[in-house]
């Protein structure tokens, strides 16, 4: 159970900094520590005690594995979050080199 | 076991909040590198090689990219001044953690304590599935043959990923 509060706890902290920061580069650093702790809670759920790695030993039946299924997804998901970051590093260097700042107070050319 | 994730998510914990709080932009990435490299500790602990191997590729990826950009633009952080309006996003985000717990709490309520994971919903992926997809490594098989549409999607968000970020670094703007 400690493992849970913990792993909430990481993405509180992911939070706190996405909704207090002003600087586009601490927020996508805030962003990929939310993603962390979501990778780290659904593997921990996948896990079992007297558990092996989810590769098959095709003499010994009767082994038990770790769910193989939450680490396929989170697999999936690494993936996408290297996508996603590297897509709002872009956009953050793009509006840099525009507006000579990473403050996002001061980034507020599309407000009516 | 439990007591040894604990300290490394709890070094990840002291990590990500030294990254939020770093005055340094360089600092605060490389301390981002800290969060993921346990993270790559945390996955080898729990029995998830594959997921190690991936993640600490992914992370040498992202901390060159951003170091590139931290390096590229500029390492000061800005200055934050108190004023009333630092007081009530404070207070909203206190206010959305207590939302976000009081769910937490409901969700994780039904959740079997740590180990003790039955294989209720993997179960028809588990059984004979090296005879079925040919793969022993049960995380591929599902991967790249249960699962492949998902595969497949992935693929296409990476790419598309790919072509944003050259478009975006491409283009003129107006000045």
């Amino acid at each position: 159970m400690i493992v849970y509060i913990l792993c909430f706890i990481l993405f509180l902290v992911g939070l706190y900094g996405l909704i207090t920061r002003r600087n586009l580069i601490k927020i996508v650093i805030s962003l990929s520590i939310m993603e962390f702790s979501v990778f780290l809670f659904l593997v921990i759920i996948g896990y079992i005690d007297s558990g092996i790695a989810p590769i098959v030993d095709l003499k010994e039946t009767n082994q038990i594995y770790v769910d193989p299924l939450p680490q396929a997804m989170v697999l999936t998901a690494i993936v996408i979050g290297l996508a996603t970051t590297a897509m709002l590093l872009a956009i953050a260097i793009r509006l840099y080199r525009k507006y000579k700042t990473f403050d996002i107070r001061e980034i507020n050319n599309l407000r009516g | 076991m439990e007591l040894t994730l604990s300290i490394l998510i709890g070094f990840m914990i002291i990590g990500a909040i030294f990254a939020i709080h770093a005055k340094d932009l360089l600092s605060a990435v490389i301390s981002v590198g800290i969060v993921g490299y346990s993270l790559v500790i945390v996955f080898l602990l729990l029995k998830a090689p594959d997921l190690a191997i991936v993640q600490i590729v992914i992370e040498t990826i992202t901390l060159i990219i951003m170091v590139a950009v931290v390096l590229d633009s500029t390492r000061e952080e800005l200055k934050i001044k108190n004023d009333f309006k630092s007081f009530t996003n404070i207070t909203l985000s206190i206010i959305f953690a207590a939302v976000l717990l009081f769910f937490f709490v409901q969700a994780t309520a039904d959740l079997n304590s740590f180990g003790q994971h039955s294989l209720r919903m993997a179960d028809a992926y588990v059984t004979g599935a090296a005879e079925k997809t040919g793969s022993i490594n049960l995380v591929t098989g599902i991967l790249f043959d249960f699962r492949a549409y998902d595969t497949l999607g992935e693929v296409t968000i990476l790419f598309a990923a790919a072509l944003g970020v050259l478009t975006i670094l491409r283009i003129k703007g107006k000045k």
